[in-house]
């Protein structure tokens, strides 16, 4: 050939990573992503084609149907630029080859992609940050807010050089040990992190006093015995110490019965009745609501 | 509130609703939307311990595939509003927690309005691609983004309008019950998100990595950091082993190389 091959810079890989943000900006009911998918190749199409019919084209061509987990769209991004780039040097690549390679990938990618960001790296960054937040530390929301965009950027922008190199050779790639590996330790990990969270954060507290016992004498403080001033609380504190109770009778109460079993269970069965129910199609927001009902309810009634 | 945080409210709230669907910068997860609300408008801390409870609450709504999960955008930014305009600083979290619910829900049939709406917007794009005009099809992808954020714009500035004498004489009218008992049930409603995050990912396999994650959350020293660094591990050892088992399979009954607890049981 005598033309010089037109390649694509990083310069222009960068425009389509960045642009990649937007991806599901006109997301709609007809062709999801398609949209966004377009506008994030424009910088591609506008340095591989120059004539108005092959643009156009091309255009079309990236308006069909697509969707994906939108940080998974980057490595059929960088497959697509390959595959684009080639066509565009004269390759023998034609529109349902593009097509099939996209939608091959985008079905399998989504898969890994929502247990591994949804399922575990946002619930875990979340918590972390939410679990400052909550005693009004505004290093929540920033570390949250900071490392998520770093991890985003940084995935985003190597897997689309990882699939832009790779080419159309990614299938293989894909099949390998590799996606699974990731998927597998990124539900492990998220399970691990799950069950913590539950134990420290749904909070359920029953107040009903199942027992109230009066303690023998000695096994509590005398507080009418204690010396006056300073003395006395002194006294007090060291008695304390010691083990005795502070008041004269030992009051249980239901909590204290269910934690001595394991801390967290009830919030545990509450997990799992939540995830009964929502096996039954009952909708999250219905759910939701009920939990809002008997938490007022059983205040008003003194259980909780 | 004066007129520059308003403005800077708006801005938030655009942002807010424009990540609604991208998902990409998360400004519209209640940690970010409701700090930077507090930061606008001078409630920082209340605003941040909102969001921190508010995040526990949405750790697992999430987008898939066509789904559409409650809508964390409109419940953060609302909810922060009233807060703010509540007047009642930190006390005032539990009952604008209550009334993110609800929004939470109105936002989501928000979005799916939206994203109807956006099917005529492609229908234009598709013509502009027929054109080869690189133009109009980037202009519709922006209006589309902007009309994401107009989904949460408007409600925001409407709520703003709303004089605060009002807003807080509605509050300060709810029953303590009402609130005490509202702020027990937002205690408990986050389990609904991490049953969700559960039913997507439990397999028989991972179960007893969620068992070792609750039993050792209870020690409280450990910190949230410690225990990632714990479960990752986990995983990894896991994942080795299991590797390992399988090359053993291999090795065509060979049972009791490299498996130290197969060699104690055949020496008993």
């Amino acid at each position: 050939m005598a033309e010089e091959k037109i390649h694509l810079t990083k310069r222009d890989r960068l425009a389509v990573a960045w642009r990649s943000t937007f991806l599901q900006g006109s997301w709609n009911y007809e062709r999801m992503q398609n949209g966004g998918w377009c506008y994030a190749l424009i910088p591609a199409i506008k340095k591989l084609y120059k004539t108005k019919e092959a643009r156009s084209a091309a255009l079309k061509r990236h308006m069909e149907f697509f969707n994906t987990h939108p940080y998974l769209a980057s490595p059929v991004l960088g497959v697509t630029l390959a595959l684009e780039e080639e066509r565009a040097n004269g390759a023998p690549i034609d529109d349902t080859a593009v097509q099939g390679v996209k939608v091959g990938m985008m079905g399998p990618l989504a898969g890994v992609g929502d247990p591994v960001f949804w399922f575990t790296v946002r619930p875990i960054l979340g918590a972390l940050g939410a679990s400052l937040a909550m005693s009004g530390n505004v290093l929540g929301p920033i570390i949250f807010f900071i490392a998520w965009n770093l991890i985003r950027w940084g995935f985003m922008w190597y897997t689309q050089e990882f699939g832009y190199r790779a080419g159309s050779k990614i299938t293989d790639d894909l099949s390998g040990g590799l996606l699974q590996y990731v998927t597998s330790l990124a539900s492990i990990m998220g399970m691990f992190v799950l069950g913590s969270l539950i134990e420290r954060w749904v909070t359920i507290k029953f107040t009903p006093t199942v027992s109230s016992v009066k303690l023998s004498k000695g096994a509590y403080i005398e507080w009418d015995k204690l010396p006056s001033g300073a003395a006395g609380i002194k006294e007090a504190l060291l008695q304390q110490k010691d083990g005795l109770s502070l008041t004269a009778n030992k009051v249980t109460t239901l909590q204290d019965n269910l934690n001595s079993l394991i801390p967290g269970l009830a919030a545990l069965l509450l997990t799992f009745l939540c995830m009964w129910l929502l096996k039954k199609k009952v909708s999250p927001i219905v759910i939701i609501l009920g939990i809002f009902v008997v938490g007022v309810l059983g205040h008003v009634i003194g259980i909780l | 509130m004066s007129i520059i945080s308003m403005i800077l409210v708006v801005i938030v709230a655009f942002f807010a609703g424009m990540e609604g669907i991208l998902d990409e910068f998360q400004f519209h997860q209640p940690l970010v939307a409701c700090t930077l609300i507090g930061l606008v408008t001078g409630n920082l801390i209340p605003c941040v311990i909102l969001g921190g409870q508010l995040q526990f609450i949405a750790l697992g709504w999430a987008n898939i595939g066509a789904a559409v999960a409650p809508d964390a955008a409109l419940a953060s930014v609302a909810s922060a509003i009233i807060l703010v305009q509540g007047g009642q600083g930190v006390k005032g979290v539990g009952t604008a927690i209550a009334v993110a619910i609800p929004l939470a829900v109105a936002g989501l049939f928000l979005t799916m309005i939206a994203r109807t709406l956006a099917v005529p917007i492609v229908h234009i794009m598709d013509k502009a691609a027929e054109e080869g005009s690189f133009r109009k099809i980037e202009i519709w992808q922006v209006i589309a983004i902007c009309m994401q954020g107009l989904r949460i714009t408007i409600p925001a500035a409407a709520l703003l309008f709303i004089p605060s004498g009002v807003v807080r004489g509605v509050l300060e009218s709810m029953p303590a019950w009402l609130t005490e008992g509202m702020t027990i049930g937002g205690g408990m409603v986050v389990a609904v998100g991490y049953a969700m995050v559960i039913n997507m990912m439990a397999s028989r396999e991972v179960w007893p990595f969620f068992a070792i994650g609750f039993v050792i959350a209870a020690v409280t020293d450990l910190t949230l950091i410690a225990l990632g660094a714990l479960g990752i591990s986990f995983g990894l050892i896991y994942l080795e082993l299991k590797k390992g088992g399988s090359n053993n399979g291999g090795n065509g009954g060979n049972s009791n190389t490299g498996d130290p607890l197969d060699d104690v049981l055949n020496d008993y």
